[in-house]
């Protein structure tokens, strides 16, 4: 497509970008706020921000969040990326139709279902093999491993299907074997789509509370289940205050990773044409 | 020569095996599970439901309740709440792509330094907390939010607007938190439109309404597919938007089969409701699973 706008579709952008930015602006401007009534602006204030740092239930939840959501980033990088494989490089094996509904169900499956699904998963084998005995951590591990890596497989394969395959298929042909091609070549290759799946998969993780409600066990609580049950109990600035440090903090990271990776790409692309022959 | 081949093809299967083992196990097999327990009984134990298969004086003894799958049909509010959830997933599908339609050409149509940046602001809301973005809304639609105070400041309304806790601030969540999914993929697929189509339409004398409906359109039917579909199948199953901005009058499934879970711990009712939404969804899904795979698998 051409560049060429019409005034009523800058319109209808403009539209639908403040639509969805400024209900979050809000959101952080009433952090700020002195008042406790969040929608009443009584003066700039840091104090929900120390408030926060006081309350250990918060922290602590936090904390737990963070540590699942970058186990299952790598968790989930790993399998989504030999699932994209599998996906694009190998063209037909008995139960590919099965294997891509597998990758593409979870996609959009409503959490209540895999949340109940996977719960009774469970609960059947630790009844059944002892293990995993009782809820928790890894339970959260394992469900969000499974839903994260469909979307890992989903950006690795795009990314595949776009990639020269000849030099793959250069490096085969001088003698080397396929895992050395895979981690020498198709790895450093396809590294922008590896930092946006396992950033994405980061992000599943932290954001989840469905799922992580139903596989939980108690003590292991995670910042998004705790910020639920306070905001079933009514609005507070608090909860403007989480929300203003998560915004600021995914999007220093997802500009920072956008950038690094036109890097890469820029630096590849000059790599690439100084080897060209017509170059030398 | 025969040796490494058959090396390359035994190291091929454990890389298929790996991801497809995973993903049957916890993607597939907990799907059995639930449906063998919304067979079962309700029981004050741990795990509160009784087991299907009784081994005994060797005899194996099969027991099927089917009384949650009669349950589900006698009781009104079931009924109403799977067609209410297909009701406002289906209006709320609608909004996004009125909404994403127009958005996913404009950026299509800007030119490529413009285009990357509007996309990642598009992205950009999704991946920060789903929660706190449903959230935003209570503050801006309640009795006291800045809605009503700011009507009220106009003297336009003496009487604050009944917003929140309705149906109406369910769509606006929904519309809100899943119009990235229709945009994505919509974009994908404008993005490759050939110019060269629509010129032709237009050196012919085609209006330009009379080219989009004959051909922008028609073309574009898959990215609307996976897009409609990304938004339709998780709004069905929606919890946590009825949750918070829904009321009374809001009846969605993902809702009740959350209750019956976590408030009545009737995990075999829960399970029948799991299942019938999956047997609603089954055609969702495979139109989706269609589309996705043509796109970008």
């Amino acid at each position: 497509m051409k560049p060429h706008m019409s005034l009523s579709i800058m319109f209808f952008l403009a539209f639908g970008y403040a639509f969805l930015y400024i209900p979050i602006a809000i959101l952080m401007f009433y952090s700020f706020n002195i008042s406790k009534l969040v929608t009443v602006w009584g003066g700039f204030s840091f104090k929900w921000y120390g408030e926060l740092l006081q309350d250990q239930g918060i922290i602590d939840a936090a904390w737990s969040s963070l540590k699942i959501a970058f186990l299952t980033a790598c968790g989930a990088l790993i399998l989504g990326t030999v699932a994209g494989f599998v996906m694009v490089r190998f063209r037909r094996f008995r139960g590919k139709t099965l294997f891509s509904s597998m990758i593409t169900a979870p996609l959009v499956m409503p959490e209540v279902i895999t949340g109940l699904s996977l719960l009774l998963l469970f609960v059947s084998m630790d009844q059944m093999l002892g293990w995993p005995e009782g809820r928790g951590t890894l339970t959260i591990w394992i469900a969000h491993v499974t839903f994260a890596s469909s979307f890992v497989a989903i950006i690795v394969s795009s990314r595949l299907r776009d990639m020269d395959i000849s030099i793959e298929e250069a490096a085969m042909d001088l003698g080397a074997p396929p895992l050395k091609v895979f981690f020498v070549i198709t790895l450093p290759i396809i590294s922008p789509a590896l930092v946006s799946g396992w950033l994405l998969a980061f992000t599943l993780s932290l954001d989840d509370l469905v799922i992580a409600s139903f596989v939980s066990g108690p003590g292991s609580t995670t910042l998004p289940m705790k910020v639920f049950s306070s905001v079933r109990l009514g609005i507070s600035p608090k909860i403007n205050a989480i929300a203003t440090i998560i915004v600021i903090v995914v999007s220093i990271g997802v500009v920072f990773s956008t950038w690094i990776m036109l890097q890469m790409e820029k630096k590849r692309k000059l790599e690439i044409e100084s080897m060209m022959p017509s170059n030398a | 020569m025969k040796n490494p081949m058959k090396k390359l093809l035994r190291g091929r299967d454990w890389v298929i095996a790996f991801p497809y083992l995973w993903l049957s196990f916890f993607f597939l097999v907990p799907f059995a599970i639930v449906f063998k327990i919304s067979f079962a009984e309700l029981q004050i134990a741990r795990p509160p439901y009784s087991s299907l298969f009784e081994y005994g004086e060797e005899i194996l003894s099969i027991k099927l309740n089917f009384g949650n799958y009669l349950f589900l049909l006698t009781d009104d509010l079931y009924t109403n709440a799977y067609i209410s959830s297909l009701k406002i997933a289906f209006i709320s599908t609608f909004y996004c792509l009125l909404i994403g339609f127009p958005m996913a050409y404009g950026i299509a149509r800007s030119s490529q330094a413009v285009r990357n940046l509007l996309l990642m602001l598009i992205v950009l809301p999704s991946w920060t907390s789903f929660l706190i973005r449903i959230y935003a809304w209570i503050g801006i639609l309640k009795n006291n939010g800045l809605i009503n105070n700011f009507l009220m400041s106009l003297g336009l309304i003496t009487e604050p607007l009944a917003l929140l806790n309705t149906n109406t601030a369910v769509y606006i969540g929904t519309v809100y938190a899943y119009m990235p999914f229709m945009i994505l993929p919509l974009f994908t697929n404008l993005v490759k439109h050939d110019d060269a189509l629509l010129e032709a339409a237009s050196d012919l004398g085609a209006r330009p309404w009379k080219s989009f409906v004959s051909i922008t359109l028609p073309l574009s039917l898959p990215g609307i597919m996976a897009g409609s579909m990304l938004v339709f199948i998780p709004v069905v199953g929606e919890f946590v938007i009825p949750e918070l901005l829904g009321g009374s009058e809001t009846l969605m499934i993902g809702k009740v089969l959350w209750q019956e879970f976590f408030n009545n711990r009737d995990w075999p009712v829960a399970s029948a409701v799991a299942i019938v939404m999956l047997i609603m969804l089954a055609f969702p899904l495979a139109i989706f699973h269609h589309y996705q795979s043509r796109e970008v698998l």
